[in-house]
């Protein structure tokens, strides 16, 4: 029976080819444009570490100014940390897993004499950081912890340094040298990208990851300077650098692991209580605000989705109701035309529901064209979007599986629900009349 | 013409007798409408957000960092040997050190106030360290008090946190600073930096843009005169007209060549910065536009389908009056008035629609409220779209023959 109405829908698609062609077309534009938006805005709100997003958390502390708020609009604290803060939470070891962190860069120095010195960013963390974050390893692995405290020149490479600096081959072990130092490369990255980039949305959400990891430490050690966002409320007190890394300038992310929500809440207990050594000794002079917020919260908070994004999302949802309005017009029109034929069917014998199915059937072949073509419109799109923001854009204009399921299935049912109202129109034509006025 | 002329009764009956495809064509008008008035408000904001000017010779300027690597780098001997090398340059206006470079992106600012103390509060300004030579490289005009001399600039060194007694604030600045005076009035003013280390403004400038676009505060800028000591340090060149494209490469060389304990890197036109910084703000622009055309021919498009479709349907209907003896004209207008009655309701309900979606976006996008004067705009545009979508069907039901009322179809 099925084969049977797929015929008789593409006669009769063939019959009105304009008309066909129209809803196809609305279909498709409206699908490719809403499937374009939905693909940005599910890539920018996309979990970035599904498997343990729930058990990291990123850690604050209210240690702004007593006189103002961090935030004027709302009562978040800062959304980094200060380097005493950050050195302290690491030696209290109190979770699970824990890593502080910064952005930095420097010149490496390739060894061989004909490639030119160049600058590199730096992702300043702790040995716990590849662990924390499932982060692929090529070659070799991440420092211990041992390191940390030892602030040992050691690194671990992203893969497209590696390439650059020695030509791809396994270089754990060999030396390179960063800020005119000897490093040792304990371990190279495999291509790591977590869109967002969610260990630290302050400098860039969607920005490429850092080419160099190293000791955390090595940034007191080396003098490295700030690349992130730095925020004061208070100039450092004393001169130099080592001054202004113990001033109240927040330039620090962290974040720790915890496995469960009594875990989490002793470690709130614990950022409370060392909130309040630091009050007795005369700072953090605002009320207890301590957050600890695990990946989707952060991102939520962070606002990762940008506004652009959203308010073309919505646009692009109307733009789809205004396909489909003009759909469901074209049906009706096309249904109404074919009374004549279905009245003559339900004079031979033809059921109300066989005609339904039929007709659906026809909507149906109509939707799922459209949704094709609208998946094609919808990879122009994206390559468009990629096109006008360019780099920025460069890991969310791309369409996976799901969003082409998600793509055709929106088509599909978008044009069944078109279709229903004209089939059911068409279905109740009463067959007397269709038959007396030939 | 009586309204019984335009025969709006009968086109109204008509017309409820089949309602359904009638609602369809005037809620697509309603929302096609939302969306376009909406998406040219948008657009109309980024343009003019757009269109605002940096202060500096955006044209003829580019800029190229430094970043020292080699041990024991004498970093003040290298920039001053940069400078004179770098200002010797056929074809450079000017050349200086600088912290941050306008509207590229990133960059300092501090906040200052105009009573000492922690406990009043201060406006954000971006600061841009540049030497005597300052105003000329970055095409500044002094409008008021004095420019710095060569006495006035000092060396920041690494980590140092204290200020320059004199700055050179923007005249925008000023005037939200001192609310009450006469901006030409606020050279010679002393504000506070820190809190409570005092700055006493040399002179005001017309006009100098932070480097973040998109930040509320982006007409204020602080000039501080010094120059600074760091590994890693930006020039900004000013170029003769025409000769920007000509001398980056020979700056880069200059630069790479010169010293070989650091690299060069960075090197970039004040017009990328501003495309760049612009580029969501451009895009945006261009996506709306794109949805705005293309939405417009769907629902062109939608009434053209409906209105053959219903000339088709009533052809026997329309060569019986004609053969009743309405003329042509007659039945143009039916079809045009027909139209016309649709699309008022539809930009009537698109009216509500629009300002309702406005309402909501500047709910959740903190977006600005619209103009009253769109509305009416957007009104009149969509009921043409109607009338010029439904003219090439109702211009081939008026040439429907009288003689087709004697057939049978």
């Amino acid at each position: 029976m099925f084969g049977y109405y797929l015929k008789l829908a593409l006669k009769s698609i063939k019959r009105n080819p304009i008309l066909s062609a129209l809803m196809v077309a609305a279909i498709a534009l409206g699908i490719g444009s809403s499937m374009t938006t939905i693909t940005v805005n599910y890539l920018m709100s996309a979990d970035p570490i599904p498997e343990k997003s729930q058990q990291l958390f990123y850690v604050q502390v209210d240690s702004w100014d007593p006189t103002s708020p961090y935030n004027d609009d709302n009562n978040d604290p800062p959304n980094q940390l200060t380097w005493t803060e950050a050195t302290n939470l690491m030696a209290a070891k109190k979770a699970k897993r824990q890593t502080a962190m910064a952005k930095s860069g420097a010149v490496i120095e390739p060894s061989n004499p004909d490639d030119k010195p160049f600058e590199a960013s730096i992702r300043l963390t702790f040995a716990d950081f590849f662990p924390m974050f499932n982060t692929p390893f090529l070659y070799g692995n991440g420092w211990d912890q041992q390191s940390d405290l030892a602030r040992d020149y050691v690194v671990v490479l992203t893969r497209e340094i590696n390439d650059k600096v020695f030509g791809g081959e396994n270089s754990v072990g060999k030396n390179i040298v960063i800020m005119g130092q000897n490093f040792r490369v304990v371990g190279v990255l495999d291509h790591w990208q977590p869109v967002p980039k969610f260990y630290d949305v302050n400098n860039g959400a969607f920005d490429e990851t850092e080419e160099l990891f190293m000791p955390f430490y090595l940034k007191e050690e080396l003098e490295l300077p700030n690349w992130g966002n730095t925020n004061c409320w208070k100039s450092p007190e004393g001169e130099g650098f080592k001054a202004f890394l113990r001033s109240e300038c927040v330039n620090f992310q962290m974040w720790v692991e915890l496995e469960n929500s009594q875990q989490e809440a002793e470690y709130l207990d614990f950022l409370n209580s060392y909130v309040s050594e630091q009050k007795a000794l005369g700072r953090f002079a605002r009320p207890m605000n301590n957050r600890l917020s695990d990946v989707m919260e952060w991102m939520e908070n962070q606002q990762v989705v940008a506004d652009d994004a959203q308010i073309m999302l919505w646009l692009s949802f109307m733009f789809l109701a205004v396909c489909l309005l003009n759909t469901i017009g074209l049906l009706l029109a096309k249904f109404t035309g074919k009374s004549a034929e279905i009245g003559l069917r339900r004079a031979l014998g033809a059921t109300k529901s066989n005609l339904f199915i039929q007709h659906l059937v026809e909507t149906a072949v109509i939707g799922l064209c459209g949704g094709v073509l609208g998946l094609a419109l919808a990879l122009l799109g994206l390559q468009g979007i990629g096109a006008l923001y360019g780099s920025f854009v460069e890991h969310l204009t791309q369409l996976d599986f799901t969003l082409v399921v998600i793509g055709l299935g929106l088509s599909l049912v978008a044009s069944i629900a078109a279709g229903l109202y004209p089939t059911w129109r068409a279905c109740n034509i009463a067959p007397a009349s269709q038959l007396k006025s030939q | 013409m009586s309204a019984s002329n335009l025969e709006i009764g009968p086109i109204f009956r008509a017309l409820m007798r089949n309602k359904v495809g009638a609602i369809l064509i005037a809620i697509q008008i309603a929302i096609t409408m939302t969306i376009i008035v909406n998406s040219v408000f948008i657009i109309v904001e980024r343009s003019q957000k757009m269109t605002r000017e940096s202060g500096i010779d955006e044209a003829n300027t580019f800029h190229i960092g430094s970043s020292a690597f080699a041990p024991n780098f004498n970093h003040q001997v290298s920039i001053e040997q940069d400078l004179a090398l770098l200002r010797a340059l056929p074809g450079v206006v000017d050349a200086i050190q600088i912290n941050a470079v306008p509207i590229s992106g990133s960059g300092w600012s501090m906040s200052l106030q105009t009573q000492a103390g922690a406990e009043y509060d201060g406006i954000g300004s971006a600061i841009y360290m540049v030497d005597e030579n300052g105003l000329n490289a970055l095409d500044l005009e002094l409008i008021a008090g004095e420019a710095f001399v060569a006495s006035d600039i000092r060396w920041r060194q690494r980590g140092q946190t204290d200020w320059p007694e004199q700055a050179i604030i923007t005249k925008a600045f000023a005037e939200k600073l001192f609310p009450d005076s006469e901006w030409a009035s606020v050279a010679g003013k002393t504000i506070y930096i820190n809190d409570n280390e005092p700055m006493i403004i040399k002179g005001i400038v017309d006009k100098l843009q932070a480097p973040w676009v998109g930040w509320d505060n982006v007409e204020h800028a602080l000039l501080s005169p010094e120059r600074l000591a760091f590994p890693t340090v930006r020039y900004l060149i000013r170029t003769e007209p025409g000769m920007r494209d000509k001398l980056m490469p020979e700056v880069e060389q200059a630069l790479a060549t010169s010293n070989k304990g650091r690299i060069v890197r960075g090197l970039r036109t004040s017009a990328e910065d501003r495309e760049r910084s612009y580029r969501g703000d451009s895009a945006m622009i261009k996506i709306l536009t794109t949805v705005m055309i293309i939405l417009t021919v769907v629902t062109a498009l939608g009434i053209v389908g409906l209105a053959s479709f219903s000339v088709n349907r009533r052809k026997k209907q329309i060569g019986t009056r004609r053969a009743l003896g309405a003329s042509q004209g007659a039945i143009l207008r039916y079809f045009m008035l027909e139209n016309f009655l649709i699309s008022s309701v539809g930009v009537a309900f698109g009216a509500a629609l629009t300002v309702g979606l406005n309402v909501v976006l500047v709910n959740a996008f903190s977006l600005s409220a619209i103009d009253w004067f769109y509305i009416p705009i957007g009104m009149i545009t969509l009921w043409l779209v109607g009338q010029l979508a439904v003219y090439g069907p109702a211009k081939k039901a008026a040439n429907i023959a009288p003689a087709i009322a004697t057939r049978t179809v």
